[in-house]
C-alpha cells in the first residue's frame, strides 16, 4: 500500500473512474447531463463534498467505533452536503436552480459514501486527499464528457455555443430521459472497447 | 390537485425512476433476477410511504416552525436511516416471514436516493400532508412497476447474445433507455 500522492490521484482518472469502472452515483450522471454546464458544476460540487468527507474521515478514523462507521459517516456527508447547498444558492443561484433535487442527493450518492467507507477510513489524510480529488475529478470528467455529447447531439450546441448552425434540427430524445440512459449505456461500451485492449 | 391524478403523475408520467433519474443504483443492480428485484420493489414501497410521512411531519412541524429549514438534508438522512433500522428491528420481531422475503434489500434503502429524493420533492412541491401520502406511495408504486418490468426484460438478456463490451450494465442501459421511451407514451396525460 505503499503508493504515492500522484498514483492515488491518477487512479480515480481511469483506472477506477466513476460512474464507468465504479459502477456507483448514477443518478445524478443520469439526471443532470442534460448540458455540459449542469454535468460540471454537479461534477464540482460532488468533488468538494467528496474531498471534505474524505478528509475529515480519514483524520477521525481512530475515533470513530467501527460499529456505529456508516452513521457517522452519513452525519459528515450530510453536513457536506448542506454546506455545499448553501454555497451554491448563494453564488451559483441559476445552476442551483438547474440542479434543483440532486444537490440534496448528494448526500446519498453511494460514491462519497462508498470512497469514506473504502478508503479514508483505513488510510491516512493525505492519500485521501488525492482519492477523493481524483475520483472527483474523474466524476466530473464523466459528467462533463456525457453531457457534452447529450448538448452537442440534442440541442447542437457545446457549452451554450451553436454548432451545427441554425439549420440544424435538435435532436429531443437525446435531452430527454430515455437518451440519458442510452447514452450512458453506449459510453459504457466505449469504455469497455477501450480498456479491452 | 385531486389524488387520482397524483396518483397517475407520479406512477406513470413522472416516474421516478424512468423520468425523474432517483434510485438507479439498485435498479440496475437489483434488476438481474425477478426475485429479487420484487424484493427491492416492497421494501421500498414499505419505507418509501413511511419515510414519506415521517419527514412531512418533521418538516410542517419541527424544521419550518423553529426557522431551521436549511438543516433539511441532515434531518431526512437521519430520519430515514433510523427509520430503516428500526423497520428492520420490527419486521425482525413481529413479521420474519416478510423479513426474510426483504432480506438484505432493507439495510440497502438508506442510501437509495428515490426514498431521499420523493421526500425532497413532496416538500419542493408544498403538497399537503394527504397529497404528500398518496405521491409516496405513487412514487414507490412506479418504482416497484419500473423494476419489475425491467427485470423482466434483464432475464431475457441473459439468454440473448450480447456483444462483449455491451454486457451487462450497459445493455441495461440502453434497456432502461428503451423502457424510459415506452413511458413516454404517458407524457402529458396529467
Amino acid at each position: 500500500m505503499a503508493k504515492t500522492f500522484t498514483q492515488e490521484f491518477v487512479k480515480g482518472l481511469w483506472e477506477e473512474i466513476p460512474p464507468f469502472r465504479l459502477v456507483l452515483g448514477l443518478c445524478p450522471v443520469l439526471g443532470v447531463t442534460t448540458t455540459m454546464e449542469n454535468g460540471i458544476g454537479m461534477g464540482l460540487a460532488t468533488t468538494f463534498v467528496l474531498l471534505c468527507s474524505n478528509i475529515l474521515v480519514a483524520s477521525l478514523r481512530n475515533i470513530i467505533p467501527p460499529k456505529v462507521r456508516i452513521a457517522c459517516f452519513i452525519i459528515i456527508i450530510a453536513t457536506f452536503g448542506i454546506v455545499v447547498e448553501l454555497l451554491m444558492q448563494a453564488y451559483t443561484y441559476p445552476l442551483f436552480l438547474k440542479l434543483g433535487v440532486f444537490i440534496p442527493l448528494i448526500v446519498v450518492n453511494c460514491i462519497v459514501l462508498g470512497r469514506a467507507e473504502a478508503f479514508a477510513y483505513k488510510n491516512g489524510i493525505l492519500p485521501s486527499i488525492a482519492d477523493g480529488l481524483g475520483i472527483g475529478i474523474g466524476f466530473t470528467l464523466s459528467l462533463a464528457a456525457l453531457g457534452g455529447l447529450r448538448e452537442i447531439i440534442g440541442p447542437g450546441t457545446f457549452y451554450g455555443a451553436s454548432v451545427f448552425g441554425p439549420s440544424f434540427e435538435p435532436f429531443t430524445f437525446m435531452v430527454q430521459a430515455p437518451g440519458a440512459f442510452v447514452g450512458l449505456g453506449l459510453m459504457l461500451c466505449i469504455m469497455n472497447l477501450a480498456g479491452s485492449k | 390537485m385531486g389524488y387520482f391524478e397524483i396518483i397517475i403523475s407520479t406512477i406513470f408520467v413522472n416516474n421516478i425512476l424512468l423520468a425523474q433519474f432517483l434510485g438507479n443504483c439498485p435498479f440496475l443492480g437489483t434488476s438481474k433476477k425477478m426475485e429479487t428485484a420484487v424484493g427491492m420493489s416492497m421494501a421500498v414501497i414499505f419505507v418509501l410511504v413511511l419515510a414519506g410521512i415521517i419527514t412531512w411531519i418533521l418538516y410542517a412541524f419541527i424544521l419550518a416552525s423553529a426557522g431551521l429549514v436549511y438543516l433539511r438534508t441532515i434531518a431526512f438522512i437521519l430520519v430515514i436511516a433510523s427509520l430503516v433500522q428500526f423497520v428492520e428491528m420490527f419486521l425482525k420481531k413481529s413479521i420474519p416471514a416478510l423479513y426474510a422475503g426483504l432480506g438484505i434489500f432493507l439495510p440497502l434503502i438508506t442510501t437509495n436516493c428515490a426514498v431521499m429524493g420523493a421526500c425532497v420533492l413532496n416538500i419542493d412541491q408544498e403538497l399537503t400532508f394527504m397529497q404528500a401520502l398518496v405521491a409516496s406511495f405513487g412514487y414507490a408504486v412506479g418504482f416497484g412497476i419500473a423494476l419489475i418490468l425491467f427485470a423482466g426484460v434483464r432475464e431475457r438478456i441473459m439468454l440473448a447474445r450480447v456483444p462483449q463490451p455491451l454486457r451487462d450494465t450497459s445493455i441495461g442501459l440502453v434497456t432502461a433507455g428503451i423502457i424510459s421511451l415506452t413511458f413516454f407514451a404517458f407524457k402529458g396525460m396529467v
